[in-house]
């Protein structure tokens, strides 16, 4: 067992290299250099651009800039090109502030869709089955940022629920609890609307759920059970169900990376100053060091998510439990 | 044989299921009656409704029992409520199915699945329950009992899955064990050590079989008496001897001659050419008439029913049907 | 007596139509699948939708780019943000007048007609769906396929199937949003490089899903006996085993289409997309933002026309799901 995690572990390592070598290239073999950012701006001589450039590496064949740049990472001496800032202190506060939205909308997400998805195969037919599968497809198809700027139209008419940024205008003063209450009530139109229509949302998790439920229902053991005599309850809850969330329980390793990717809409749309807006802001700016970074982390946490997720299933699974 | 000392009686059974093409009759008016202790085979080909016979009467179809009754010890549980159907099965009634590999919950043990029926129809306390396992699967022949009970499905063979699916279905002394072509799916070494298993088991609780197969051979060594399916009705049914050695209907004529004997080599298998009708294009009459040999005048108008070719032995057949008064038209 | 036993040749399990003769069943399998996903009301209407759509793509293509009846680009300052269904107002001058004499849809920020807009952007929307997903299955296909097929075969020290899946896990692993968001920042702003990224950063799941049916296909007796036959392995692999592996493809690519064209309204959203004044559903959708309290119209017609075709799309695909799955087929009350 512990020598399949060391070479599992071992091989992620191994992926993650190649992917940052495959993104720097293709990140520095875009067109567009990070000093054309604002070409107009008279005070930017070529003398000042040479000496930019020189700092940054940037006219080192393409190898070197790697090296460069995987050096600085772990040293924590990454520049960003914006603002020569280190990198990685940019990065932390807007990791704290993704964190809370995607820990929200992850739990909104999780605890709707297993009762939702069960019931709608349970009773399968049903109005209700047919109900929540429209309203899911429905889901689905909308644009993300479409919804929720219908919503905001209707909320900010109607009631008083926030929908811009993380807290109230003034709280920075408050006490603790009206902070923390603050930021909660900050957090529920952000968070609904990315477990509403997110690709990993309530409206895909429940049709996975009901799919999920119905190919187990439909098995031989589950006959077996009822041949046993046992209640429907324990049919389902007891035999059925345990089988069904296998799958899910890998699945949610594999959730880890929407930390980073999942949310440069909903952050722009509600100016949630988190770190989907952090690489939106530096890919306008063309901001290597950040964009690679950022890019890294992404995949990092990606393969990560995978570990973690071929650990959780062979420990919840009999049939791969290895020797 | 008297009507009340039945343990099992099934009258003019029809199910259906609901289809995308419409209703489907699976069943079309069966009638099987077990004594106590008796085996009992219901042979028929894929497709004839065996097996949809044999699930409906502890009620694990999803189609419906359109019409019939099936008595057990006296009461109808076609129509018995959920929560008393349910003491019945596994208690009273046990079922092995065709496909050990897939009929066992691969997420539990073999001990956790077979403590649960103890527990459940005989409120036993888990180290009673426990205890009861380790026995029963002794009984059934698995080796090294203490080892194999903390194991889960996987890591047995096909052959000592089948023998847990035995031990869990016999676990509560059921009177009647409902044996849906245990041994179809195994090889053929393993299937007579199975059907040995089940005979014993047989002979030590005096459990009455109902045994769901398409194998004669099977049928020959172990049951007692046989009813011969198609196409959802009973064409011929009788004691093994009386259907094996005089068999009054041609489907079976065609079946015990599609066997191989070693006696007797022939240049060329029998088959039985055709196939069976498919349930949502049956015909009026008998529904065998298209592939049979001996076809004539009455056969596609009108059912057959079953006639007394003599004691106990019965076929649905107008070739030898007495009461047909129907005078062949010359040509 | 013994009864002469039909042989059933070999070929005729290759044939679907010879084998559904011999069943006395009077339909191949794409008959069977299209009366079953006929009963689909849903996934009907969402069929009806796409025909729709395909039309109105194709006729708006014709009207506003070769004999432009409704003019996407017209500036007409003084007819600004109109609702729908407006008449133009009087001191518009009469060469700037719409046809029919009337804005269906109103007018955006800069007078442009909004129906024309709309039209012209279907096609786009339409066109960067299909030649998205068009990529993406090519790739997928060939690759899924290929390590499917000649999986056991062994290139130096890995074999195929290694190699292949091994590259598509990689390929899985990079962020895709992040990569096409970043691709598409750096690079010119044009449709074709969108539709090219999104084309090949979503092969993935088709390469699996083929190679998963390539290799229960390989096992199948009918590959057997045409190999046994002698047939050439590239026949049997695109004239045999290819449309056998179609079903879960197929349901993905729709699903895919789908996709791509929210992908592509929200790279419009973000402002990657295609820029001004060529339209795209996305953009209008996009610039109708900053109008949402004044003239809603600009954000909720092509909102609302993106809802209806991705939903189409998905009810189509999840309707040829159903279809495909025989185990739903048989399903009983």
């Amino acid at each position: 067992m512990w020598r399949f995690l060391a070479r599992t572990i071992v091989q992620r390592l191994l992926l993650l290299v190649v992917i940052s070598i495959v993104s720097h290239t293709v990140i520095h073999l875009a067109p567009g250099q990070p000093t054309e950012v604002d070409p107009m701006n008279p005070m930017m001589k070529a003398e000042d651009i040479a000496r930019i450039r020189k700092s940054f590496h940037l006219d080192d064949p393409i190898y070197l800039q790697y090296v460069h740049w995987m050096k600085d990472l772990f040293t924590g001496e990454l520049k960003s090109f914006r603002d020569g800032l280190p990198v990685l202190s940019k990065i932390w506060p807007r990791f704290f502030n993704s964190l809370p939205l995607f820990a929200c909308t992850t739990l909104i997400v999780w605890t709707a869709s297993f009762p939702i998805g069960i019931q709608a195969a349970l009773k399968r037919g049903s109005k209700f089955d047919r109900g929540t599968t429209l309203v899911a497809y429905t889901l689905i198809s909308i644009p993300g940022f479409f919804l929720s700027y219908l919503l905001i139209l209707w909320v900010v008419r109607s009631f008083h629920l926030p929908v811009i940024g993380l807290r109230t205008f003034g709280t920075e003063s408050a006490t603790g609890l009206v902070r923390v209450m603050d930021r909660i009530w900050h957090l529920v139109i952000p968070s609904l609307m990315a477990a509403l229509t997110g690709i990993t949302g309530i409206a895909v998790l429940s049709r996975y759920v009901r799919a999920q439920m119905l190919d187990v229902l439909g098995q031989d053991y589950v006959r077996t059970a009822r041949a046993k005599g046992l209640d429907e309850d324990r049919v389902v809850y007891g035999h059925a169900l345990r089988n069904a969330l296998l799958p899910f329980v890998t699945m949610f390793g594999l959730l880890l990376p929407g930390l980073i990717s999942g949310s440069v809409i909903f952050e722009q749309i509600f100016a949630w100053p988190g770190l989907g807006l952090l690489s939106y802001e530096a890919i306008l700016a063309r901001d290597f060091p950040m964009i690679l970074t950022l890019n890294f982390m992404a995949a990092a946490l990606t393969l990560f998510g995978i570990l973690l997720s071929d650990i959780l299933y062979a420990l919840v699974d009999p049939r791969i439990r290895l020797e | 044989m008297a009507e009340g000392s039945e343990l099992l009686s099934i009258r003019n059974l029809h199910v259906d299921f609901e289809t995308d093409a419409g209703l489907v009759p699976a069943v079309r008016g069966v009638d099987l009656s077990i004594a106590p202790g008796e085996t009992v085979a219901l042979v028929g080909e894929s497709g004839s409704g065996k097996s949809v016979t044999a699930m409906s009467v502890m009620r694990l179809i999803e189609g419906r029992i359109s019409a019939g009754s099936i008595h057990f010890q006296g009461r109808d549980l076609s129509r018995l409520p959920e929560p008393e159907l349910r003491q019945i099965r596994g208690g009273q009634v046990g079922m092995i199915f065709q496909e050990p590999m897939t009929s066992l919950n691969p997420v539990f043990t073999v001990g956790q699945q077979i403590e649960e029926v103890l527990t459940l129809h005989q409120q036993l306390s888990a180290s009673a329950a426990r205890a009861q396992t380790l026995e029963l699967l002794e009984r059934v022949g698995i080796p090294s009992p203490e080892r194999r009970r903390v194991q889960y499905p996987h890591e047995l063979s096909g052959g000592m899955k089948q023998r847990v699916m035995i031990a869990m279905a016999i676990a509560c002394r059921p009177r009647l064990l409902i044996a849906d072509e245990p041994t179809t799916a195994l090889d053929v070494t393993i299937q007579a050590q199975i059907m040995e298993l089940l005979r014993s088991l047989k002979r030590e609780f005096g459990m009455a079989v109902l045994l769901i197969t398409h194998d004669l051979g099977v049928v020959a060594h172990f049951a007692e008496r046989v009813l011969v399916m198609y196409a959802g009705k009973i064409v011929e049914q009788g004691s093994v001897r009386d259907v094996f050695k005089r068999a009054a209907h041609p489907y079976t004529q065609a079946l015990l001659g599609a066997l191989p004997d070693p006696l007797k080599p022939a240049l060329r298998l029998s088959a039985i050419p055709g196939r069976v009708p498919s349930p949502t294009m049956l015909p009026a009459g008998c529904a065998f008439c298209a592939r049979c040999a001996h076809a004539f005048e009455p056969c596609p108008t009108a059912p057959p029913a079953l006639f007394e070719v003599s004691a106990g032995h019965r076929a649905a057949c107008f070739l030898r049907d007495p009461r047909l008064t129907f005078v062949p038209t010359l040509r | 007596m013994s009864i002469p036993v039909d042989p059933v040749p070999a070929i005729e399990a290759l044939a679907p139509r010879a084998e559904a003769e011999a069943l006395g069943i009077a339909e191949t399998p794409a008959q069977q699948l299209w009366r079953t996903f006929r009963k689909d009301r849903l996934a009907m209407v969402g069929l009806y939708v796409l025909l729709g759509l395909v039309i109105v793509a194709l006729l708006g293509n014709l009207l506003t780019g070769w004999w432009v009846v409704f003019d996407p680009t017209t500036v007409r300052l003084p007819d600004k943000l109109m609702p729908p269904l407006s008449v133009p107002s009087a001191a518009l001058a009469s060469e700037l007048r719409p046809p029919f004499g009337s804005y269906p849809f109103g007018t955006d920020e800069l007078g442009r007609n909004v129906f024309a807009r709309m039209l012209q952007g279907s096609f786009v929307s339409l066109s960067v769906g299909v030649v998205a997903v068009g990529i993406s299955l090519s790739i997928g296909v060939t690759i899924g396929g290929l390590a499917g097929f000649y999986g056991q075969r062994k290139l130096g020290p890995v074999s195929i199937d290694t190699l292949l899946m091994r590259f598509t896990d990689v390929a899985l692993c990079f962020p895709t949003f992040f990569l096409i968001l970043t691709v598409v920042a750096l690079l010119p702003p044009s449709i074709y490089n969108i539709m090219i990224v999104i084309g090949i950063t979503s092969w993935m799941s088709i390469a699996r899903f083929v190679r998963a049916e390539f290799l229960a296909l390989r096992e199948q007796d009918f590959v057997t006996a045409a190999k046994a036959l002698g047939l050439p392995e590239w026949r049997i692999i695109f004239r045999h085993m290819i449309p056998n592996a179609m079903a879960p493809v197929l349901v993905s690519s729709t699903i895919n289409v789908a996709h791509a064209i929210l992908t592509e309204s929200a790279l419009s959203f973000l402002g990657f997309g295609v820029r001004p004044p060529y339209a795209t559903w996305g953009n209008i959708l996009a610039d109708g933002r900053s109008y949402i309290f004044d003239a809603p119209w600009l954000f909720l017609i092509p909102g609302g026309a993106i809802l209806v075709v991705v939903l189409a799309f998905n009810l189509v695909g999840e309707g040829l799901r159903d279809a495909l799955n025989p185990k739903l087929r048989k399903r009983a009350r």
